[in-house]
Protein backbone atom coordinates (compact mmCIF):
# COMPACT_ATOMS: atom_id res chain seq x y z
CA UNK A 1 0.00 0.00 0.00
CA UNK A 2 1.27 3.37 -0.93
CA UNK A 3 1.67 5.87 2.14
CA UNK A 4 0.72 9.22 2.00
CA UNK A 5 3.88 11.52 2.62
CA UNK A 6 5.01 15.29 2.32
CA UNK A 7 7.32 15.12 -0.42
CA UNK A 8 10.31 16.50 1.56
CA UNK A 9 10.08 12.88 3.38
CA UNK A 10 9.60 11.03 0.65
CA UNK A 11 12.45 12.40 -1.21
CA UNK A 12 14.59 11.54 1.89
CA UNK A 13 13.27 8.42 2.16
CA UNK A 14 13.28 7.07 -1.17
CA UNK A 15 16.09 9.05 -3.23
CA UNK A 16 19.75 7.94 -2.24
CA UNK A 17 22.72 9.27 -3.77
CA UNK A 18 24.31 6.71 -6.45
CA UNK A 19 20.46 5.83 -7.35
CA UNK A 20 19.46 5.10 -11.59
CA UNK A 21 16.44 7.83 -10.77
CA UNK A 22 13.95 8.40 -13.45
CA UNK A 23 11.70 11.47 -12.83
CA UNK A 24 9.04 11.09 -16.10
CA UNK A 25 6.15 12.46 -17.68
CA UNK A 26 6.57 13.37 -21.62
CA UNK A 27 6.08 17.29 -21.77
CA UNK A 28 2.66 16.73 -19.45
CA UNK A 29 2.79 16.07 -15.54
CA UNK A 30 6.39 17.03 -15.22
CA UNK A 31 7.30 15.94 -11.57
CA UNK A 32 8.92 19.46 -11.37
CA UNK A 33 8.40 19.92 -7.30
CA UNK A 34 10.04 16.36 -6.68
CA UNK A 35 12.81 17.39 -9.04
CA UNK A 36 13.62 20.55 -6.63
CA UNK A 37 13.31 18.79 -3.55
CA UNK A 38 16.39 16.44 -4.97
CA UNK A 39 18.18 18.76 -5.60
CA UNK A 40 17.16 20.80 -2.20
CA UNK A 41 18.47 17.27 -0.63
CA UNK A 42 21.66 17.57 -2.31
CA UNK A 43 21.69 14.26 -3.99
CA UNK A 44 24.42 13.00 -5.78
CA UNK A 45 25.84 10.96 -8.60
CA UNK A 46 22.32 10.13 -9.62
CA UNK A 47 22.06 8.27 -12.95
CA UNK A 48 18.80 10.25 -14.53
CA UNK A 49 16.61 8.45 -16.69
CA UNK A 50 14.04 10.30 -18.61
CA UNK A 51 13.23 10.36 -22.34
CA UNK A 52 13.13 14.12 -22.70
CA UNK A 53 15.11 15.39 -19.96
CA UNK A 54 13.62 19.07 -20.31
CA UNK A 55 14.11 22.25 -17.87
CA UNK A 56 14.15 20.00 -14.72
CA UNK A 57 16.80 17.27 -15.83
CA UNK A 58 18.61 21.00 -16.96
CA UNK A 59 18.11 22.31 -13.30
CA UNK A 60 19.56 18.98 -11.64
CA UNK A 61 22.38 18.74 -14.08
CA UNK A 62 23.13 21.99 -13.71
CA UNK A 63 22.70 21.55 -9.51
CA UNK A 64 25.43 18.80 -9.90
CA UNK A 65 23.39 16.02 -9.17
CA UNK A 66 23.77 13.67 -11.99
CA UNK A 67 27.25 11.91 -13.03
CA UNK A 68 24.89 10.24 -16.04
CA UNK A 69 22.17 10.85 -18.27
CA UNK A 70 19.88 8.00 -19.86
CA UNK A 71 17.82 9.82 -22.68
CA UNK A 72 16.35 10.24 -25.87
CA UNK A 73 16.12 13.64 -26.92
CA UNK A 74 17.46 16.53 -24.72
CA UNK A 75 16.22 19.66 -25.89
CA UNK A 76 13.49 22.54 -24.35
CA UNK A 77 10.81 22.16 -26.62
CA UNK A 78 10.53 24.64 -29.30
CA UNK A 79 12.78 26.34 -27.59
CA UNK A 80 16.05 25.19 -28.54
CA UNK A 81 19.19 24.18 -26.44
CA UNK A 82 19.19 23.16 -22.78
CA UNK A 83 22.31 24.84 -21.71
CA UNK A 84 23.22 23.23 -18.36
CA UNK A 85 23.13 19.68 -20.39
CA UNK A 86 25.31 21.31 -23.30
CA UNK A 87 27.62 22.82 -20.35
CA UNK A 88 27.98 19.43 -18.61
CA UNK A 89 28.67 17.30 -22.01
CA UNK A 90 30.65 19.83 -24.11
CA UNK A 91 32.66 21.74 -21.21
CA UNK A 92 31.89 19.35 -18.24
CA UNK A 93 30.43 21.63 -15.79
CA UNK A 94 29.29 21.38 -12.68
CA UNK A 95 31.32 17.77 -13.38
CA UNK A 96 31.52 15.30 -16.43
CA UNK A 97 28.13 13.71 -17.13
CA UNK A 98 28.54 10.50 -19.33
CA UNK A 99 25.19 9.75 -21.87
CA UNK A 100 23.32 6.77 -22.57
CA UNK A 101 21.84 8.27 -25.51
CA UNK A 102 18.88 6.00 -27.94
CA UNK A 103 15.85 7.46 -30.02
CA UNK A 104 12.18 7.34 -28.06
CA UNK A 105 11.28 3.84 -29.91
CA UNK A 106 14.14 2.37 -28.09
CA UNK A 107 13.77 4.09 -24.83
CA UNK A 108 10.16 3.16 -24.83
CA UNK A 109 10.97 -0.67 -25.34
CA UNK A 110 13.29 -0.37 -22.55
CA UNK A 111 11.16 0.48 -19.77
CA UNK A 112 8.33 -1.89 -21.17
CA UNK A 113 11.13 -4.40 -20.88
CA UNK A 114 11.76 -3.37 -17.05
CA UNK A 115 8.45 -3.41 -16.38
CA UNK A 116 8.04 -6.63 -17.93
CA UNK A 117 11.15 -7.95 -16.19
CA UNK A 118 12.62 -8.92 -19.37
CA UNK A 119 16.41 -8.20 -19.65
CA UNK A 120 16.09 -6.40 -22.58
CA UNK A 121 13.37 -4.85 -25.44
CA UNK A 122 13.16 -5.58 -29.02
CA UNK A 123 12.17 -3.48 -31.39
CA UNK A 124 12.83 -2.54 -35.54
CA UNK A 125 14.78 0.59 -34.93
CA UNK A 126 18.06 2.35 -34.81
CA UNK A 127 18.52 1.49 -38.53
CA UNK A 128 20.43 3.03 -40.32
CA UNK A 129 21.81 5.85 -37.35
CA UNK A 130 25.09 6.18 -35.79
CA UNK A 131 23.44 5.86 -32.08
CA UNK A 132 25.07 1.87 -31.84
CA UNK A 133 28.43 2.90 -32.99
CA UNK A 134 28.47 5.35 -29.78
CA UNK A 135 26.56 3.31 -27.31
CA UNK A 136 26.85 -0.61 -26.08
CA UNK A 137 23.07 -0.57 -24.87
CA UNK A 138 22.34 -1.24 -28.31
CA UNK A 139 22.70 -4.35 -30.39
CA UNK A 140 21.68 -6.12 -33.21
CA UNK A 141 20.14 -9.80 -32.69
CA UNK A 142 18.11 -12.01 -35.65
CA UNK A 143 15.21 -12.88 -34.72
CA UNK A 144 14.99 -16.85 -33.93
CA UNK A 145 11.26 -17.46 -36.24
CA UNK A 146 12.11 -15.33 -39.31
CA UNK A 147 15.58 -14.46 -39.27
CA UNK A 148 15.00 -10.93 -39.58
CA UNK A 149 18.05 -8.26 -37.78
CA UNK A 150 16.37 -6.40 -34.85
CA UNK A 151 17.36 -4.29 -32.14
CA UNK A 152 18.16 -5.37 -29.00
CA UNK A 153 17.92 -2.71 -25.99
CA UNK A 154 18.66 -3.57 -22.28
CA UNK A 155 15.35 -2.97 -19.75
CA UNK A 156 15.06 0.10 -17.55
CA UNK A 157 14.91 -0.66 -13.79
CA UNK A 158 15.16 2.40 -12.02
CA UNK A 159 16.21 2.48 -8.50
CA UNK A 160 12.87 4.74 -8.22
CA UNK A 161 10.75 6.65 -10.35
CA UNK A 162 9.14 9.31 -9.27
CA UNK A 163 6.08 10.75 -11.36
CA UNK A 164 3.11 13.05 -11.34
CA UNK A 165 0.00 12.37 -11.51
CA UNK A 166 -3.44 14.04 -11.36
CA UNK A 167 -5.35 12.64 -8.09
CA UNK A 168 -5.31 10.37 -5.84
CA UNK A 169 -7.73 8.58 -3.09
CA UNK A 170 -6.82 8.63 0.61
CA UNK A 171 -5.89 5.35 -0.11
CA UNK A 172 -3.36 5.59 -2.39
CA UNK A 173 -4.54 4.46 -5.99
CA UNK A 174 -3.11 6.92 -8.63
CA UNK A 175 -5.60 8.21 -11.38
CA UNK A 176 -3.82 9.85 -14.48
CA UNK A 177 -5.10 10.98 -18.23
CA UNK A 178 -4.39 12.85 -21.32
CA UNK A 179 -0.57 11.95 -22.30
CA UNK A 180 0.44 9.88 -20.48
CA UNK A 181 3.89 9.24 -21.80
CA UNK A 182 5.98 6.17 -20.25
CA UNK A 183 4.90 7.12 -16.35
CA UNK A 184 2.82 3.63 -16.36
CA UNK A 185 6.45 1.72 -17.68
CA UNK A 186 8.79 3.73 -15.48
CA UNK A 187 6.55 2.54 -12.00
CA UNK A 188 6.31 -0.77 -13.13
CA UNK A 189 10.20 -0.70 -14.08
CA UNK A 190 10.86 0.89 -10.38
CA UNK A 191 12.10 -1.23 -7.27
CA UNK A 192 10.45 2.09 -5.28
CA UNK A 193 8.28 4.64 -6.49
CA UNK A 194 7.04 8.23 -5.62
CA UNK A 195 3.07 10.42 -7.64
CA UNK A 196 2.59 13.47 -6.84
CA UNK A 197 -0.66 14.78 -7.65
CA UNK A 198 -2.31 17.53 -7.83
CA UNK A 199 -5.16 16.41 -4.88
CA UNK A 200 -6.04 13.14 -2.81
CA UNK A 201 -9.62 13.08 -3.03
CA UNK A 202 -12.69 10.55 -1.43
CA UNK A 203 -13.68 8.99 -4.69
CA UNK A 204 -11.54 8.72 -8.07
CA UNK A 205 -14.84 8.28 -9.81
CA UNK A 206 -12.50 6.41 -12.66
CA UNK A 207 -14.34 4.99 -15.33
CA UNK A 208 -12.80 1.44 -16.30
CA UNK A 209 -9.54 1.07 -18.11
CA UNK A 210 -8.63 4.37 -17.01
CA UNK A 211 -4.82 5.08 -16.03
CA UNK A 212 -4.93 3.98 -12.86
CA UNK A 213 -1.50 3.11 -10.66
CA UNK A 214 -3.41 0.77 -7.86
CA UNK A 215 -2.12 1.76 -4.50
CA UNK A 216 0.00 -1.27 -3.86
CA UNK A 217 2.18 -0.93 -6.78
CA UNK A 218 3.31 2.75 -5.72
CA UNK A 219 5.49 3.78 -2.94
CA UNK A 220 4.26 6.88 -1.49
CA UNK A 221 2.24 9.48 -2.88
CA UNK A 222 2.37 13.22 -1.95
CA UNK A 223 0.44 16.21 -2.51
CA UNK A 224 2.08 19.48 -4.30
CA UNK A 225 -0.67 21.51 -6.12
CA UNK A 226 0.67 22.72 -8.98
CA UNK A 227 3.86 20.91 -8.50
CA UNK A 228 4.27 19.83 -12.45
CA UNK A 229 4.93 23.68 -13.25
CA UNK A 230 5.81 25.06 -15.45
CA UNK A 231 4.67 21.72 -17.36
CA UNK A 232 1.11 21.37 -17.11
CA UNK A 233 -1.82 18.98 -15.30
CA UNK A 234 -4.91 18.58 -17.82
CA UNK A 235 -7.95 19.77 -16.56
CA UNK A 236 -5.83 21.77 -13.70
CA UNK A 237 -3.22 24.15 -15.83
CA UNK A 238 -1.82 24.97 -18.90
CA UNK A 239 1.65 24.63 -20.05
CA UNK A 240 3.52 27.99 -18.79
CA UNK A 241 5.26 28.17 -22.51
CA UNK A 242 6.37 31.90 -21.69
CA UNK A 243 8.52 30.22 -18.81
CA UNK A 244 9.87 27.87 -21.14
CA UNK A 245 11.22 30.13 -23.47
CA UNK A 246 12.43 32.36 -20.42
CA UNK A 247 14.12 29.52 -19.69
CA UNK A 248 16.50 30.30 -22.06
CA UNK A 249 17.95 33.00 -21.00
CA UNK A 250 18.08 32.13 -17.41
CA UNK A 251 20.23 29.17 -18.14
CA UNK A 252 22.00 30.45 -20.55
CA UNK A 253 25.26 31.87 -18.33
CA UNK A 254 26.50 30.18 -15.19
CA UNK A 255 25.87 33.33 -12.81
CA UNK A 256 22.50 33.50 -14.43
CA UNK A 257 21.39 30.40 -13.45
CA UNK A 258 23.18 29.44 -9.94
CA UNK A 259 21.41 32.78 -9.10
CA UNK A 260 18.25 32.05 -10.01
CA UNK A 261 18.35 28.72 -8.56
CA UNK A 262 20.00 29.76 -5.19
CA UNK A 263 16.97 32.90 -5.17
CA UNK A 264 14.02 30.33 -6.50
CA UNK A 265 15.16 26.55 -5.12
CA UNK A 266 17.78 25.88 -2.57
CA UNK A 267 16.76 29.65 -1.31
CA UNK A 268 12.92 28.37 -0.35
CA UNK A 269 11.73 25.46 1.72
CA UNK A 270 9.25 23.73 -0.77
CA UNK A 271 7.67 24.04 -3.94
CA UNK A 272 4.89 26.64 -2.30
CA UNK A 273 8.11 28.68 -1.65
CA UNK A 274 9.54 28.67 -5.11
CA UNK A 275 6.30 29.75 -6.71
CA UNK A 276 5.62 32.70 -4.12
CA UNK A 277 9.53 33.78 -5.25
CA UNK A 278 8.76 33.56 -8.68
CA UNK A 279 6.03 35.64 -8.14
CA UNK A 280 7.95 38.05 -6.25
CA UNK A 281 10.72 38.49 -8.36
CA UNK A 282 8.23 38.53 -11.54
CA UNK B 1 8.88 39.22 -60.88
CA UNK B 2 5.50 39.57 -61.32
CA UNK B 3 3.18 41.77 -58.97
CA UNK B 4 1.86 39.61 -55.95
CA UNK B 5 1.33 40.32 -52.20
CA UNK B 6 4.80 40.18 -50.61
CA UNK B 7 5.84 37.21 -48.47
CA UNK B 8 8.64 35.68 -46.62
CA UNK B 9 11.04 33.22 -47.75
CA UNK B 10 10.02 31.24 -44.33
CA UNK B 11 6.38 31.85 -45.42
CA UNK B 12 7.20 30.39 -48.82
CA UNK B 13 8.77 27.28 -47.70
CA UNK B 14 5.87 26.48 -45.20
CA UNK B 15 3.97 26.93 -47.90
CA UNK B 16 5.14 24.80 -50.33
CA UNK B 17 5.83 21.84 -47.45
CA UNK B 18 2.01 21.83 -46.48
CA UNK B 19 1.05 21.44 -50.59
CA UNK B 20 3.06 18.08 -50.27
CA UNK B 21 0.50 16.68 -47.78
CA UNK B 22 -1.58 14.69 -49.47
CA UNK B 23 -5.35 14.64 -47.67
CA UNK B 24 -6.15 12.07 -45.49
CA UNK B 25 -2.89 10.80 -44.82
CA UNK B 26 -1.60 9.96 -41.52
CA UNK B 27 1.03 12.38 -41.28
CA UNK B 28 3.32 11.76 -37.99
CA UNK B 29 4.28 15.26 -37.25
CA UNK B 30 7.92 17.06 -36.27
CA UNK B 31 7.99 20.01 -33.70
CA UNK B 32 8.50 23.40 -35.48
CA UNK B 33 8.80 23.94 -39.05
CA UNK B 34 7.18 20.64 -39.98
CA UNK B 35 4.15 21.23 -37.46
CA UNK B 36 3.46 25.18 -38.96
CA UNK B 37 3.39 23.04 -42.70
CA UNK B 38 1.56 19.92 -41.44
CA UNK B 39 -1.46 22.31 -39.93
CA UNK B 40 -1.12 24.56 -42.90
CA UNK B 41 -2.17 21.72 -44.89
CA UNK B 42 -5.10 20.70 -42.35
CA UNK B 43 -6.76 23.92 -42.44
CA UNK B 44 -6.20 24.35 -46.34
CA UNK B 45 -6.22 21.39 -49.13
CA UNK B 46 -5.99 18.44 -46.78
CA UNK B 47 -8.89 18.52 -44.05
CA UNK B 48 -9.01 15.13 -43.63
CA UNK B 49 -4.92 15.02 -42.62
CA UNK B 50 -5.09 12.94 -39.66
CA UNK B 51 -1.92 14.71 -37.65
CA UNK B 52 0.26 12.61 -35.55
CA UNK B 53 2.66 13.93 -32.50
CA UNK B 54 4.58 11.45 -30.65
CA UNK B 55 3.10 12.95 -27.80
CA UNK B 56 0.91 9.77 -28.70
CA UNK B 57 -1.63 12.86 -29.71
CA UNK B 58 -3.67 10.85 -32.63
CA UNK B 59 -5.78 13.27 -35.01
CA UNK B 60 -5.12 16.39 -33.21
CA UNK B 61 -6.78 19.67 -34.53
CA UNK B 62 -5.07 22.06 -32.44
CA UNK B 63 -6.12 25.97 -32.81
CA UNK B 64 -2.89 27.46 -32.62
CA UNK B 65 0.60 25.80 -33.04
CA UNK B 66 1.92 23.48 -29.70
CA UNK B 67 4.91 24.85 -28.43
CA UNK B 68 6.26 21.61 -27.08
CA UNK B 69 5.40 18.33 -28.59
CA UNK B 70 2.47 17.34 -25.83
CA UNK B 71 1.28 21.06 -25.66
CA UNK B 72 -2.50 20.22 -23.90
CA UNK B 73 -3.98 22.27 -27.23
CA UNK B 74 -2.79 18.31 -29.03
CA UNK B 75 -4.32 16.12 -26.63
CA UNK B 76 -7.50 17.76 -25.88
CA UNK B 77 -8.39 18.30 -29.91
CA UNK B 78 -7.26 14.47 -30.81
CA UNK B 79 -9.28 11.52 -31.11
CA UNK B 80 -7.23 9.57 -29.55
CA UNK B 81 -4.37 9.85 -27.16
CA UNK B 82 -2.50 6.79 -26.47
CA UNK B 83 1.33 5.45 -23.90
CA UNK B 84 4.96 6.31 -25.94
CA UNK B 85 4.82 2.47 -25.82
CA UNK B 86 1.78 2.57 -27.93
CA UNK B 87 2.81 4.97 -30.44
CA UNK B 88 5.68 3.67 -31.50
CA UNK B 89 5.48 0.11 -31.55
CA UNK B 90 1.76 -0.21 -32.67
CA UNK B 91 1.21 2.99 -34.60
CA UNK B 92 4.71 3.55 -36.24
CA UNK B 93 6.59 0.24 -36.22
CA UNK B 94 3.15 -1.04 -37.02
CA UNK B 95 2.79 0.29 -40.00
CA UNK B 96 0.38 2.46 -39.88
CA UNK B 97 1.32 5.86 -40.59
CA UNK B 98 1.77 7.30 -44.32
CA UNK B 99 4.18 9.94 -44.17
CA UNK B 100 6.38 11.12 -41.85
CA UNK B 101 7.17 15.09 -41.59
CA UNK B 102 10.98 16.09 -39.83
CA UNK B 103 12.98 18.76 -39.42
CA UNK B 104 16.72 18.82 -39.35
CA UNK B 105 20.26 20.70 -38.11
CA UNK B 106 21.84 19.77 -40.97
CA UNK B 107 21.27 17.39 -44.37
CA UNK B 108 23.37 15.61 -46.59
CA UNK B 109 23.37 14.92 -50.36
CA UNK B 110 21.52 11.72 -49.63
CA UNK B 111 18.62 13.41 -47.36
CA UNK B 112 20.34 11.68 -44.00
CA UNK B 113 19.92 13.85 -41.30
CA UNK B 114 21.62 15.14 -38.06
CA UNK B 115 20.46 16.63 -34.83
CA UNK B 116 22.95 15.02 -32.31
CA UNK B 117 26.17 16.35 -32.24
CA UNK B 118 28.47 19.34 -34.20
CA UNK B 119 32.04 17.96 -34.11
CA UNK B 120 33.37 14.47 -32.35
CA UNK B 121 30.45 12.74 -30.76
CA UNK B 122 32.21 12.56 -27.43
CA UNK B 123 33.56 15.97 -27.31
CA UNK B 124 31.49 17.94 -29.02
CA UNK B 125 31.73 21.48 -30.43
CA UNK B 126 27.75 21.73 -30.69
CA UNK B 127 25.44 19.73 -28.58
CA UNK B 128 22.22 18.85 -30.04
CA UNK B 129 19.27 17.85 -28.60
CA UNK B 130 19.16 14.05 -30.25
CA UNK B 131 17.08 11.90 -31.98
CA UNK B 132 13.97 12.05 -30.15
CA UNK B 133 11.28 9.77 -32.06
CA UNK B 134 13.15 11.05 -35.65
CA UNK B 135 15.17 7.59 -36.51
CA UNK B 136 12.38 5.39 -36.32
CA UNK B 137 9.91 8.19 -38.19
CA UNK B 138 12.06 8.27 -40.67
CA UNK B 139 12.64 4.19 -41.49
CA UNK B 140 9.12 3.65 -40.38
CA UNK B 141 6.79 5.77 -42.19
CA UNK B 142 5.28 5.13 -45.81
CA UNK B 143 7.28 8.37 -47.15
CA UNK B 144 9.31 11.12 -45.68
CA UNK B 145 8.99 15.10 -45.92
CA UNK B 146 12.16 16.83 -44.75
CA UNK B 147 11.65 20.79 -44.56
CA UNK B 148 14.92 23.37 -43.47
CA UNK B 149 16.72 26.48 -44.47
CA UNK B 150 19.17 26.14 -46.68
CA UNK B 151 22.75 27.36 -46.27
CA UNK B 152 26.29 25.76 -46.34
CA UNK B 153 25.93 25.27 -42.43
CA UNK B 154 23.25 22.96 -42.98
CA UNK B 155 23.41 21.62 -46.30
CA UNK B 156 27.05 19.96 -46.07
CA UNK B 157 29.51 17.36 -47.83
CA UNK B 158 29.24 15.05 -44.62
CA UNK B 159 27.47 15.04 -41.44
CA UNK B 160 28.87 14.80 -38.33
CA UNK B 161 26.96 12.19 -36.78
CA UNK B 162 23.43 10.34 -38.43
CA UNK B 163 20.68 10.86 -36.71
CA UNK B 164 18.55 9.55 -39.19
CA UNK B 165 18.62 7.50 -41.96
CA UNK B 166 17.26 8.76 -45.77
CA UNK B 167 18.96 6.94 -48.51
CA UNK B 168 22.30 6.28 -46.58
CA UNK B 169 25.05 6.20 -49.22
CA UNK B 170 23.01 6.61 -51.62
CA UNK B 171 21.45 3.43 -54.85
CA UNK B 172 20.02 0.65 -52.99
CA UNK B 173 21.99 1.24 -49.69
CA UNK B 174 18.16 1.78 -47.93
CA UNK B 175 16.70 -0.80 -49.77
CA UNK B 176 19.80 -3.51 -48.70
CA UNK B 177 19.10 -2.59 -45.01
CA UNK B 178 15.40 -2.95 -45.42
CA UNK B 179 13.75 -0.21 -44.00
CA UNK B 180 9.94 -0.38 -43.91
CA UNK B 181 9.28 2.67 -45.07
CA UNK B 182 10.58 4.29 -48.90
CA UNK B 183 12.56 7.47 -47.27
CA UNK B 184 12.13 11.00 -47.83
CA UNK B 185 10.43 12.07 -51.26
CA UNK B 186 11.28 15.57 -50.88
CA UNK B 187 13.39 18.24 -49.26
CA UNK B 188 11.43 21.64 -49.28
CA UNK B 189 13.72 24.34 -47.99
CA UNK B 190 13.10 28.16 -47.78
CA UNK B 191 14.71 28.21 -51.29
CA UNK B 192 13.27 25.42 -53.42
CA UNK B 193 12.62 21.75 -53.76
CA UNK B 194 14.62 18.92 -53.77
CA UNK B 195 13.76 15.85 -54.82
CA UNK B 196 16.22 12.06 -55.05
CA UNK B 197 17.31 11.22 -58.57
CA UNK B 198 15.08 7.54 -58.71
CA UNK B 199 18.54 5.67 -59.25
CA UNK B 200 21.42 7.38 -57.39
CA UNK B 201 19.17 9.00 -54.85
CA UNK B 202 20.73 11.56 -54.47
CA UNK B 203 18.95 15.04 -53.96
CA UNK B 204 18.16 17.42 -57.17
CA UNK B 205 17.19 20.80 -57.60
CA UNK B 206 13.68 20.59 -59.31
CA UNK B 207 11.77 23.72 -57.89
CA UNK B 208 13.27 26.90 -57.09
CA UNK B 209 11.25 29.26 -55.20
CA UNK B 210 9.84 32.83 -57.20
CA UNK B 211 12.87 35.18 -57.18
CA UNK B 212 15.32 32.65 -56.31
CA UNK B 213 18.37 32.00 -58.81
CA UNK B 214 19.60 28.06 -59.37
CA UNK B 215 23.20 29.63 -58.55
CA UNK B 216 21.89 30.97 -55.45
CA UNK B 217 20.97 27.62 -54.71
CA UNK B 218 23.89 25.56 -55.90
CA UNK B 219 26.00 28.53 -53.34
CA UNK B 220 23.90 27.81 -50.22
CA UNK B 221 24.56 24.41 -50.72
CA UNK B 222 27.94 22.69 -49.26
CA UNK B 223 28.11 19.89 -52.35
CA UNK B 224 28.18 20.08 -56.21
CA UNK B 225 24.24 20.09 -56.01
CA UNK B 226 22.73 18.27 -59.20
CA UNK B 227 20.39 20.46 -60.86
CA UNK B 228 17.22 19.07 -62.64
CA UNK B 229 17.31 19.36 -66.89
CA UNK B 230 14.43 21.76 -66.39
CA UNK B 231 13.78 23.37 -62.62
CA UNK B 232 10.53 24.61 -62.26
CA UNK B 233 9.22 27.63 -60.18
CA UNK B 234 7.31 27.43 -57.04
CA UNK B 235 3.75 29.27 -57.33
CA UNK B 236 4.27 31.51 -55.33
CA UNK B 237 2.11 31.69 -52.28
CA UNK B 238 -1.58 32.49 -52.61
CA UNK B 239 -3.64 35.20 -50.05
CA UNK B 240 -5.66 32.17 -49.22
CA UNK B 241 -2.49 30.20 -48.09
CA UNK B 242 -0.97 33.84 -46.86
CA UNK B 243 -3.96 34.48 -45.01
CA UNK B 244 -4.46 31.10 -43.15
CA UNK B 245 -0.73 30.77 -42.06
CA UNK B 246 -0.93 34.22 -41.03
CA UNK B 247 -3.77 34.12 -38.77
CA UNK B 248 -2.28 30.81 -37.36
CA UNK B 249 0.68 32.37 -36.50
CA UNK B 250 -0.56 35.11 -34.70
CA UNK B 251 -2.90 32.88 -32.70
CA UNK B 252 0.12 31.00 -31.81
CA UNK B 253 2.01 33.87 -30.97
CA UNK B 254 -1.12 35.22 -28.87
CA UNK B 255 -1.38 32.30 -26.93
CA UNK B 256 2.56 31.37 -26.19
CA UNK B 257 2.86 35.19 -25.02
CA UNK B 258 1.55 34.17 -21.14
CA UNK B 259 3.08 35.71 -18.46
CA UNK B 260 5.41 33.27 -16.72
Amino acid sequence: MARILPLKEAVQEFVRDGDTVALEGFTHLIPFAAGHEIIRQERRNLTLVRMTPDVIYDQMIGAGCAAKLVFSWGGNPGVGSLHRLRDAVENGWPRPLALDEHEHAGMAARYAAGASHLPFGVLRGYLGTDLPTHNSNVKFIDCPFTGERLAAVPAIRPDVTIIHAQKADRRGNVLMWGVVGVQKEAVMAAARSVVVVEEIVDDLHAPPNSAVLPSWVVGAVCCVEGGAFPSYAQGYYSRNNAFYKGWDRISRERESFQAWMDRHVIGTADFEGFMKSLERHA
Amino acid sequence: MPEQTAYTADEMMTVAAARMVRNGVACFVGIGLPSAAANLARLTHALDTVLIYESGTIGTKPAVLPLSIGDGELSETADTVVSMVEIFSYWLQGGRIGLGFLGAAQIDRFANINSTVIGDYSSPAVRLPGAGGAPGIAASCGEVLITLRQNKRAFVEKLDFVTSGGYLEGGDSRERMRFPGKGPTAVITDLGILTPDPATKELVLTSVHPGVSVESVISATGWPLKVAPSVETTHAPTEDELAVLRDLQERTARAHSGQA
